[in-house]
């Protein structure tokens, strides 16, 4: 994940500053920044104390097997553990792993499809943000339910919901003259089932982002839109999608990283931990591409074929990041 | 940055020459007369956000019969507490809910406590190779979590501690991001207070810890937070790790129980509901907090 990112966020979260201390003129902010950059302490011993516990369990357990897991995708892994350097033989194999294909591909369409999410967050959090509008602590509370809750809960839930023969889903269709189907074990409607639940779980933290977005924007623009005759609709295009661009930037950015890592929610739905797994018709319409790591590498014990899966998604990943923050400068509007 | 702000109440409007009480009611009505649309779709996006856990709690008191019946019973004919207990007869339920405070609790704390000390020293220690140790810190943020697990795993067989809390506790202890984020907010902070303590003679430590910590709370409420959150839901590693029922936290328990009840839904439902419970009790308990803190600081990827 981007610094820009993280930045961006903790600018665009949060609220204005209150109205007291705003007052401070560009000068002394200046001023205090200065400072800053003098540093308090020079007692240098003090400071790699300080980071000494932190940054050596981030060497141990994250920064070294990162290198390690690059290494091991281009080895291979003998039967009795050594490992034997085989180049780029894992990224061949891939290219030529329909496997790898279809879960890459499911990956992404699980991506674009929970992104489609993004839309109605907006329009609630538009909606949450009205004028004199009563029970937004209510309404924020209960969109931020699933948000909250564990994804293998949710998971769970969510396949008892979709059960095609006495579901709830499918008797409240039958009801209205529909067919339902089976939700999670039918190949073709597998990928949006999924991708419903993840936006059912998404909708709430994307708002709540978007709402802090559309807090920050100054009532005086508004105020300066209609008097230049500008209707409702007409300012939400001319003042609220410029100001809030960064933010829906942000919001779109976290999704796309969050969405490719996509593991426990789909496991669970297609039974992958049962014997289900092994027998469901949609398995391999559902499977993502970190579930399929998964299983190359603490299943069928192919753990250096596992390292290459990852390392490719690691790869795709930053790719899209950086694609979108390319493409920003199409849209967003930074002022 | 504005950090210091996310805490902050919300903006206080501005309020300028006041109309007449009479003229303002009226103009509140008004406005709220139109809102009725708002307050519809808002509803329905309610409903369906909330139906889907509702019908769990409510399937997870049905029997199996009448949670199959055809048409389907809304409320319970009669309140049935006995799939909970198959829950606590198919799972190690107890265990596994120790399991899961105490990692989540140990890593909480630890985080707390290791991020806050290294983003001190980021946001306010001078010393040769700190941009460099930073930009280590910012590599690790950016490499998904997934590129960790095999080598993590190894660590944990080398050191003979699969199926051991300290593998689920240990490397979730560190974060480059919990770093990341408290610097952030350390670096937002006004330094007069830090200044004259460190003129009096205290030690970096001494201002970190009685004069910062206690003025970074709300960051650290933020990250416990996130980190609360994140310990307690999370699947893959304590799959990876600990594969003995006893050993596991309750996200890896309600997968066995899947396992083990895969069409006893009543079963499912009242597992996945102990399972979720706490977190949805502290976030109901917390929730300004808890939606401040994750709005303030984006979820990790």
């Amino acid at each position: 994940m981007s610094v820009d990112v993280e930045a961006t966020a903790a600018a665009k979260a949060a609220p204005p500053p209150p109205s007291g201390g705003s007052g401070g003129s560009a000068s002394s902010q200046r001023a205090l920044r200065k400072r800053e950059r003098r540093f308090l302490h020079r007692d240098k011993w003090w400071g790699y104390a300080m980071i000494a516990p932190a940054g050596l369990g981030l060497a141990v357990f994250y920064l070294w097997p990162v290198l390690q897991t690059l290494y091991f995708s281009f080895t291979e892994w003998g039967p009795f553990g050594g490992t034997s350097w085989i180049g780029l033989e894992n990224y061949r194999t891939m290219l030529h792993d329909p496997e790898v294909w279809q879960s890459l591909g499911n990956s992404l369409i699980y991506t674009v499809l929970v992104l489609l999410g993004i839309p109605v967050s907006m329009v609630l959090a538009v909606l949450l943000n009205l004028k004199g509008m009563r029970g937004t602590g209510f309404y924020r509370t209960l969109y931020f339910l699933p948000v909250v809750t564990m994804p293998a809960a949710v998971a769970v839930v969510w396949r008892w919901l979709y059960n095609g023969d006495v579901g709830i889903l499918n008797q409240a269709l039958d009801a209205i003259g529909i067919d339902g189907t089976y939700w999670v074990s039918d190949p073709d409607v597998v990928r949006f089932a999924v991708a419903a639940v993840g936006v059912w779980m998404t909708v709430g933290y994307n708002m709540i982002l978007l709402l802090a977005g559309l807090q920050g924007i100054p009532q005086d623009y508004y105020e300066a839109a209609s008097l230049d005759g500008a209707g409702r609709v007409r300012q939400f295009f001319s003042v609220t999608m410029p100001l809030l661009s960064p933010t829906l930037f942000f919001t779109t950015v976290l999704s796309v990283i969050q969405s490719l890592q996509v593991f426990d929610l789909i496991y669970m739905i297609l039974g992958a931990n049962t014997s289900v797994g092994v027998t469901n018709p949609a398995y391999s319409e559902g499977q993502t591409i970190v579930m399929l790591f998964f299983q190359k590498s603490f299943y069928d014990n192919q753990r250096a074929y596992g390292a290459a899966i990852v390392c490719v998604l690691f790869v795709l990943i930053m790719a899209l990041t950086a694609l979108q923050f390319r493409l920003q400068k199409r849209w967003v509007h930074y002022d | 940055m504005t950090e210091t702000s996310a805490t902050a109440p919300r903006r206080t409007r501005p309020e300028g020459a006041r109309p007449p009480a009479a003229a303002r009611r009226a103009a509140r009505r008004n406005r709220e007369g139109r809102l009725w649309p708002a307050h519809v779709l808002l509803s329905l996006g309610a409903v369906v956000t909330v139906f889907p856990l509702l019908w769990q709690v409510l399937t997870s008191f049905k029997s199996f019969g009448e949670s199959t019946r055809v048409p389907p019973t809304f409320l319970p004919e009669h309140w049935d507490w006995s799939n909970y207990a198959t829950v606590f007869s198919s799972i190690p339920f107890t265990d596994q809910l120790l399991n899961t405070v105490l990692m989540t609790l140990l890593r909480t704390v630890a985080q707390l406590l290791l991020c806050s000390m290294a983003a001190y020293a980021f946001a306010r220690i001078a010393f040769p190779g700190r941009g460099a140790l930073f930009l280590g810190f910012l590599a690790v943020l950016m490499v998904p979590s997934q590129l960790f697990l095999l080598p993590q795993y190894q660590i944990m067989q080398d050191l003979g501690w699969l199926n051991s809390l300290q593998a689920l506790v240990v490397p979730g202890m560190f974060s480059a991001f919990g770093t990341f984020l408290l610097r952030q907010f350390f670096l937002g902070l006004p330094t007069e207070l830090e200044e004259a303590a460190r003129l009096d003679g205290a030690n970096p430590f001494t201002v970190f810890w009685r004069i910062a910590l206690p003025l970074a709370r709300p960051g650290l409420l933020a990250l416990g937070i996130l980190t609360f959150l994140w310990s307690w839901n999370d699947l893959m590693w304590p799959l990876v790790v600990n594969t003995d029922p006893s050993q596991m936290p309750l996200s890896a328990g309600l997968a066995t129980l899947q396992g083990a009840h895969l069409t006893e839904y009543p079963v499912l439902m009242a597992g996945s509901v102990l399972a979720t419970l706490p977190v949805i009790v502290v976030f109901v308990a917390m929730q300004r907090h808890f939606i401040q803190g994750i709005a303030f600081s984006g979820m990790k990827g």
